[in-house]
């Protein structure tokens, strides 16, 4: 089955570099997923304050500005895991620095669709 | 022949068995009601099979297996019949069937007791897969409606099936914490049924049953454990005094006025085999909650009773777990050992506990710890207050005992 690792923390200041050990951390962790095969794709997402929302209403695009959290944790980025089962996924969840370091990861499976046949 | 009986015992390992093969629960589960169904049809024809458990597992197989046949849309049709098709079918009056028939009922548990899933679910889940039990047994024994216990299962089975929640025993490193929350569950059912939230004293003892033999399960699969043999201790000895519980018009009859010879000494006796076992392996907090149970089980009266050795296992427990209703119990065994003093300060000290201050338990235990001192009126108080948070099923209780302040 296919997770995602949805990962919350504290919001970072715009443009603020993480400090080294805390880098390395995440560059060690990704390989570990790497290797363990599990990895099938990842990425640290740029902080709350570049969001863009977009809906549409009437037939018309409407773009704002946000949505701004005001929560204590913000989407910070995410994986996806290729793991045999939840439990299998909450392992590596939980060895993720985020979650070591107090923040939060939500799991929550990819929905499987028979694949489409070719026409 | 005692279908509904045979259903309770027999379909937790039907079940169990073709979930972990199908990694769904919900198709299970109406696979063996099928089985059943068609036990019901056949057996009064043909007579009962030699090994029933075995016919109906073997019968619920070939039913899940027409199911999924003739599912329409089943995304994953191929590869769940590959899965059943992997177990070895044999015959069901062939001489082997109880070695074929394995035992997956410690995999559903942990599946049903699993941290994804809330504390209701996992309990109500717990009982319908393992325990047997009807939906509507189970929504009346937890004062629910029946169609908000249904919703709950169905959510609760889709979890397992969508979010991928394993059919397996976990990992060393998670066994420890795993198993301390399903002995929990367990130990919640049996306490639902020996003592019902409300309603009258009318023991469920179908959920006592259930916990029972859940916890035997544990207590072969996993013997290595002292939790499970702990949790086995901790429910015999309650459910030995289980003819003791109530009066004949349905009114609790506490520890201290029950009668001794009418206690369950069998269930005693296995009771202590397992304490003494548990006592053999690393201590948990269920030991020491056993311990204390088998010190009252072997006091010829109340009075009588080692409060000394109630108030060490409390120490103990309060070391491991440290709540204020296990405070609140070592309060009274201070009382009763003849430390009214310690027993007063310990009380005070918990009233602005939020779970204490509006518990009747609590302030039944302080009236009897102030009655203790000589302080009549002090304890008269406190009955008073316990009687402001009970319910009538439990005001009568406390009125008798007020009654008999002097």
């Amino acid at each position: 089955m296919t997770y995602m690792a949805l990962i919350y923390g504290p919001p970072m200041p715009p443009n603020m570099a993480l400090p080294p050990e805390a880098h390395q951390a995440w560059l060690d962790y990704t390989q570990a997923t790497k290797d363990a095969g599990v990895f099938v794709d990842g990425n640290q997402l740029a902080d709350p304050t570049t969001a863009t929302t977009v809906t549409v209403r009437d037939g018309r695009r409407v773009v704002s500005d946000g949505p701004f959290a005001e929560t204590k944790e913000v989407l910070g980025g995410y994986y996806l895991f290729a793991c045999a089962n939840l439990d299998e996924a909450l392992e590596w969840a939980a060895k993720c620095p985020a979650a070591q370091m107090g923040g939060k990861v939500e799991v929550r499976p990819v929905v499987e669709r028979p694949v489409a046949v070719e026409r | 022949m005692d279908v509904a009986a045979l259903f309770r015992a027999q379909s937790g390992r039907a079940t169990a068995g073709l979930a972990r093969r199908l990694g769904d629960l919900d198709r299970a589960e109406d696979a063996v009601a099928d089985a059943f169904l068609l036990a019901l049809e056949r057996w009064p024809r043909d007579g009962v099979p030699r090994d029933p458990a075995a016919w109906i597992a073997i019968a619920a197989r070939h039913r899940a297996v027409d199911r999924i046949r003739r599912e329409r849309n089943a995304v994953d049709k191929h590869a769940l019949l590959a899965r059943l098709d992997a177990v070895n079918a044999t015959p069901a009056d062939s001489d082997d069937d109880r070695d074929t028939l394995g035992d997956d009922r410690l995999e559903l548990l942990f599946t049903c007791i699993h941290p994804a899933l809330d504390r209701d679910a996992q309990v109500a889940l717990t009982l319908r897969a393992l325990g047997g039990l009807t939906t509507d047994e189970i929504a009346d024994a937890f004062f629910v409606e029946r169609t908000a216990m249904q919703q709950r299962l169905v959510r609760a089975k889709h979890k397992i099936r969508q979010a991928g929640i394993p059919f397996c025993v976990p990992p060393p490193h998670l066994l420890g914490e795993r198993l301390d929350a399903v002995a929990a569950v367990v130990y919640l059912i049996f306490t639902t049924g020996y003592a019902p939230p409300r309603g009258a004293w009318a023991m469920r003892t179908d959920l006592c049953e259930s916990a029972i033999v859940i916890g035997d399960l544990l207590v072969r699969l996993l013997p290595a454990h002292g939790q499970t043999h702990a949790l086995d201790a901790l429910m015999r000895f309650h459910h030995a005094r289980r003819a003791t519980r109530a009066d004949d018009d349905g009114h609790i009859v506490l520890l201290a006025d029950q009668d001794r010879a009418l206690w369950d000494v069998g269930e005693i006796d296995r009771a202590s085999a397992s304490l003494k076992r548990a006592l053999m392996l690393p201590p948990c907090s269920l030991t020491h909650e056993a311990y204390i149970a088998a010190v009252h089980a072997h006091a010829p009266t109340f009075e009588s009773t080692d409060w000394d050795a109630v108030v060490r296992a409390y120490d103990a427990l309060i070391v491991l777990h440290d709540t204020p209703v296990a405070r609140c119990n070592r309060a009274v065994a201070l009382a009763m050992r003849g430390d009214v003093e310690a027993a007063r300060t310990e009380v005070a000290a918990l009233a602005r506990e939020p779970a204490m201050t509006r518990n009747r338990y609590y302030h039944v235990a302080c009236a009897e710890i102030t009655a203790r001192t000589g302080d009549i009126d002090g304890a008269r108080r406190a009955y008073v207050r316990a009687m402001q948070y009970a319910g009538d099923r439990d005001r009568y209780v406390i009125a008798r005992r007020l009654q008999r302040l002097t």
